[in-house]
């Protein structure tokens, strides 16, 4: 039953999609709009928790006279459906509520509303379909909204160029996909996912389904080296709905993976993880020096976004590995870290997009180098954001830290698999996990330092004014989920479980019944983790020592210019910047990694002109992958121009021609 | 309950040692230093001395230093002397050590040096900027390698626990493994580095661009400098502690150890406290401070032997 209801919301937000064109046109309309999803999406959220709490083994599917005429439309609610439409709605109501406050600020509504409720119907189809024709249908459902999205301000050059780039990453993604989906089902063409995962393809098909599963399913979550369109696009669109492409959607790309090499494939190769781990590694450094060397907020947690799901693939990578050699619950453990990223990962990230959405309206700006001094005149939006940093940055006791904690334990669990492969590549993997968590804290403290601490850059940041109470609430919402999943996490981790059960067979120990609501992976003389216990003591000791210094020692306190050596500069230039902070860090990684060059000029003594610094980054990914394709691509177009100004003659022999060379081919192929 | 009220008993005692004992390991530090430069060096308990001094002074306070700026001295101290009481010293039989494996304890300590680089960049000048932006590069290379070095003593004993680890180790049946020489000499690349000592950085320094911490920590003053220099103290224990721990555990008393064996961890600890001391004042006397493009290739280095450390684990068992 539960699919049906959650189809009835799906159903409301579709219809809700062209009465949104009619309703965008008055101020009232826009929060009608947003309320109706935020509504809809929370009850969609519940269906999906009560789905995987209390009918964790009943599944329940619907097949609607919809599509093909000899398929139908099939729909299906399991565990790992379950656990990512809770996802899908959770960051779904999140964005609305913030949208109540953000959506008054649009000045094109009609653009942004009617697509809105539509794409939140999509990612729930995509999560919910179960043959892989509304898979495909409700995939480019999804795609094509967030592009209507993506360019909504299309008045900016670049956003249009975002939407171009996009549409094109998003094409040749569902591409890579639906060749999946057809090998998968066969030449009998059985596009049911229970058909699918009822037939048993060879290795080499197999293999072959892999590869196009982690191009087709990683161009949209954005690994490297498929995620140029990611930072282009993300913050090209209006805050709520990048904290919704980076928060949820990708993780709809996730899910789409999971569902492929986890359910529809069978029982893996051990090979297989080795592709998905060394992704998975790359993709969480890359992503995260990408992000370090950017002074746009927007585009910092887009690239943000990468590196976590870089993360996430290394978890997966592991659960395959283990699974492959039969290890399931060494397999469950690395699963849930993975699956428990995901959770975590939308819930900042949404709450980050948001923060710097709540900047955007009270600044207009984007680029940290024009902001600083915000904590001063955006106190609450500061509190939540500085959350958000912590949480993402995997610091205790906030969540981020966990499912990292849960990798880590998974990756020592590895030297027993058996093969030489994973055990040269699982410590490789194993650094680069360690050096992303430890960049990801360095990159935070350069966007919250530049972006709220400091003195303010430019006069559109010292007029900055906090934000309204709907987006705060949506912002403190989030913040404490951050902290709940970070100092209870076996809850979060026992409802996984189904999930787990359902993919590797085994789950991981129960719990919610550990002692003072520690987490204990495997044993407790092995490892335990808790953060309530951590949180409360770093709490007291904070508390003990604050009460203990202001009654006993001294609480005076006198306010004066600052020290700065003596020499304080008046002029706000002279603090640091986002790219001096970043520079010690371009120099040691970035001189490799993307031929970073500084180039300094000095005017002689008694010249009146300015010295400059500039700093030169090529992307290389970029210059070696993506322009060759696009320069072959412009050469072929313009040599093929020609042939649009042929005569008639010329066509009607061009068209004889044709079908002479097909007979001929059909001839010779008999 | 006699046990837990004796469980509870050694927490607080381990608590109240670490916070009591850490700067009087500064001062020997710094005594040591000096004698070897043929100087007379503060008294030992000079270290007590300032931060009294500096705990009744007030607080000058910048002009535009927000709120953060103001806490951020608590949760640095609360969450380095939280990490700190979480590493066994003198006994193992810790109440909640379990509630923080190793892994956890250096991220509790990377949560501090978060909110620490925080505010060096609070009062926007260009001093705290340096510092900050400095000591997240170092960081950046010597936490990877620290749980590089982690993983190799995680793998070797079967477990991240570090009461685990000592017993594990303290059960003599690993004898001499290259792999834990690898470890050890990574761990004291790594905590030269944390501590901000010579080579990476200078303690002692009045230069001012050469200094990484204590540029970060300039605009602070009153209580919570005092803070920041006894969470800096506390560090450096922390970091002997764990090596102390890991690799010579002779003498740590077992979880339910009787009174003596309590008092035998204790006279142990501290003479590992002096050794340790000893060494790093040897070390810090010899040694000139390197520039600080320099510090990646030395920090790559302790990051370089965990991962070889950790490879050779991998491959085999007995190495």
């Amino acid at each position: 039953m539960m699919v049906v209801y959650s189809l009835y919301g799906v159903a409301a937000l579709v219809v809700l999609a062209p009465l949104a064109v009619a309703l965008g046109a008055s101020p009232r309309g826009t929060g009608a709009v947003y309320g109706a999803s935020l509504i809809v999406t929370l009850t969609l959220c519940m269906i999906a928790l009560l789905s995987l709490f209390e009918y964790s083994n009943r599944i329940s599917s619907i097949t609607l006279p919809l599509g093909l005429p000899w398929l139908g439309a099939h729909f299906r609610i399991d565990a790992l459906s379950a656990f990512f439409l809770v996802v899908v709605n959770l960051g779904g109501a999140a964005a609305s509520l913030f949208a109540l406050g953000y959506g008054r600020h649009e000045h094109s509504p009609q653009r942004v509303l009617p697509f809105y409720p539509a794409y939140l119907a999509a990612m729930n189809l995509v999560v919910m379909a179960d043959d892989a024709f509304s898979f495909l249908v409700s995939w480019e459902f999804m795609s094509l909204t967030s592009w209507a999205l993506v360019i909504a301000h299309h008045q900016l050059r670049e956003n249009l160029r975002a939407g171009y780039v996009y549409l094109l990453m998003a094409s040749f993604g569902t591409l890579a996909l639906l060749l999946s989906f057809g090998l998968l089902a066969g030449s009998d063409g059985s596009y049911a996912f229970d058909a699918i995962r009822a037939s048993h393809p060879s290795a080499a098909l197999a293999a072959l389904v892999l590869i196009l599963a982690v191009v087709g399913a990683g161009s949209k979550a954005g690994v490297v080296p498929l995620h140029a369109w990611l930072p282009l696009a993300h913050p090209a669109a209006p805050s709520h709905v990048s904290a919704l492409m980076s928060g949820v959607m990708t993780k709809v790309a996730v899910y789409g993976f999971v569902r492929i090499v986890f359910d529809l494939l069978g029982p893996p190769d051990w090979w297989w993880s080795m592709v998905v781990l060394a992704v998975g590694g790359i993709t969480a450094v890359m992503g995260v020096l990408y992000a370090l060397m950017q002074h746009d907020l927007k585009r910092l947690l887009a690239y943000h976004t990468v590196e976590n799901i870089g993360i996430i693939y290394i978890g997966l990578g592991l659960a395959l590995a283990f699974k492959a050699h039969g290890m399931p619950l060494a397999a469950a453990l690395a699963l849930t870290a993975g699956l428990f990223h995901v959770f975590n990962h939308s819930i900042f990230k949404s709450l980050l997009f948001f923060g710097a959405g709540a900047v955007l309206n009270a600044t207009g700006e984007r680029d940290m180098e024009h902001l600083g001094g915000l904590i001063h005149r955006m106190p609450q939006t500061a509190f939540v954001f500085l959350v958000g940093c912590v949480a993402i940055s995997a610091l205790p006791p906030l969540n981020g830290f966990v499912s990292e904690w849960l990798t880590f334990q998974a990756i020592l669990l590895s030297p027993q698999l058996p093969s030489w492969g994973l055990k040269f590549l699982v410590p490789a993997v194993g650094a680069l996990l360690a050096l992303s968590a430890a960049l990801a804290a360095a990159c935070f403290v350069k966007a919250f330092g530049v972006s709220f601490l400091g003195r303010a850059r430019t006069p559109a940041a010292v007029a900055a004014k906090e934000t309204d109470s709907n987006s705060l609430a949506a912002m403190y919402f989030l913040a404490a989920l951050c902290l709940v999943a970070g100092i209870v996490p076996g809850f979060f981790i026992d409802a996984l479980a189904p999930v787990t059960k359902s993919l590797v067979g085994v789950s991981m120990p129960h719990q919610a019944g550990v002692e003072w609501l520690s987490i204990v992976p495997i044993a407790e003389s092995r490892s335990s983790y808790n953060g309530l216990l951590v949180f409360i003591f770093v709490l007291l000791a904070g508390s003990i020592a604050a009460f203990a210094i202001h009654r006993l020692a001294s609480d005076k306190l006198r306010r004066g210019p600052a020290w700065d050596c003596g020499y304080p500069d008046p002029s706000s230039a002279t603090q640091y910047t986002a790219s001096s902070f970043a520079q010690p860090i371009r120099r040691v990684y970035g001189t490799s990694v993307f031929r970073a060059r500084e180039i300094g000029e000095m005017p002689p003594p008694g010249a009146t002109t300015p010295a400059r610094l500039t700093v030169e980054l090529r992307d290389l990914i970029w210059d070696a992958a993506y322009a060759p394709v696009a320069t072959a691509i412009e050469y072929a177009t313009e040599k093929l121009n020609y042939l649009q100004f042929l005569t008639i003659r010329q066509y009607l022999s061009l068209v004889f021609a044709a079908l002479v060379i097909l007979l001929l081919v059909l001839a010779i192929w008999q | 309950m006699a046990v837990i009220i004796r469980d509870f008993a050694l927490q607080g005692a381990q608590m109240l040692l670490v916070l009591l004992l850490s700067p009087l390991l500064t001062g020997f530090v710094r005594k040591v230093k000096a004698r070897l430069l043929r100087r007379q060096g503060p008294p030992l308990l000079q270290p007590y001395l300032d931060l009294i001094r500096l705990l009744r002074k007030d607080v000058v306070l910048a002009n535009n230093a927000s709120w953060l700026f103001r806490v951020i001295p608590y949760i640095v101290f609360a969450g380095i002397w939280v990490a700190a009481s979480l590493v066994p010293t003198f006994g193992s039989g810790l109440m909640f050590s379990w509630s923080a494996d190793l892994i956890a304890i250096i991220a509790l300590l990377g949560s501090a040096r978060f909110f620490l680089a925080l505010a060096g960049l609070d009062v926007g000048t260009s001093f705290g900027g340096i510092g900050s932006s400095r000591e997240v590069m170092i960081a950046s290379l010597a936490e990877p390698a620290m749980l590089m070095i982690v993983f190799t003593l995680a793998l070797v004993a079967g477990s991240t626990q570090l009461s685990t680890m000592a017993a594990h180790i303290l059960s003599g049946e690993e004898g001499l493994r290259v792999s834990l020489g690898l470890a050890l000499l990574a761990l004291i690349i790594v905590a030269i580095a944390e501590n901000a000592r010579i080579p990476i950085d200078n303690p002692a320094t009045h230069l001012e661009l050469t200094m990484v911490h204590e540029a970060m920590v300039l605009e602070y003053s009153g209580r919570h400098l005092a803070l920041i220099e006894l969470s800096s103290a506390l560090k450096l224990l922390l970091y002997v502690s764990v090596i102390g721990c890991l690799f010579a555990p002779w003498g740590i008393a077992g979880p339910d150890a009787s009174f003596p064996a309590l008092a035998i961890g204790v006279a142990s600890y501290m003479v590992k406290l002096a050794v340790a001391g000893l060494m790093l004042a040897l070390f810090e006397t010899a040694i000139a401070k390197m520039r600080v493009f320099r510090v990646p290739a030395f920090l790559g280095a302790a990051l370089m032997l965990g991962l070889l450390a950790t490879l050779l684990l991998f491959v085999s068992r007995s190495l």
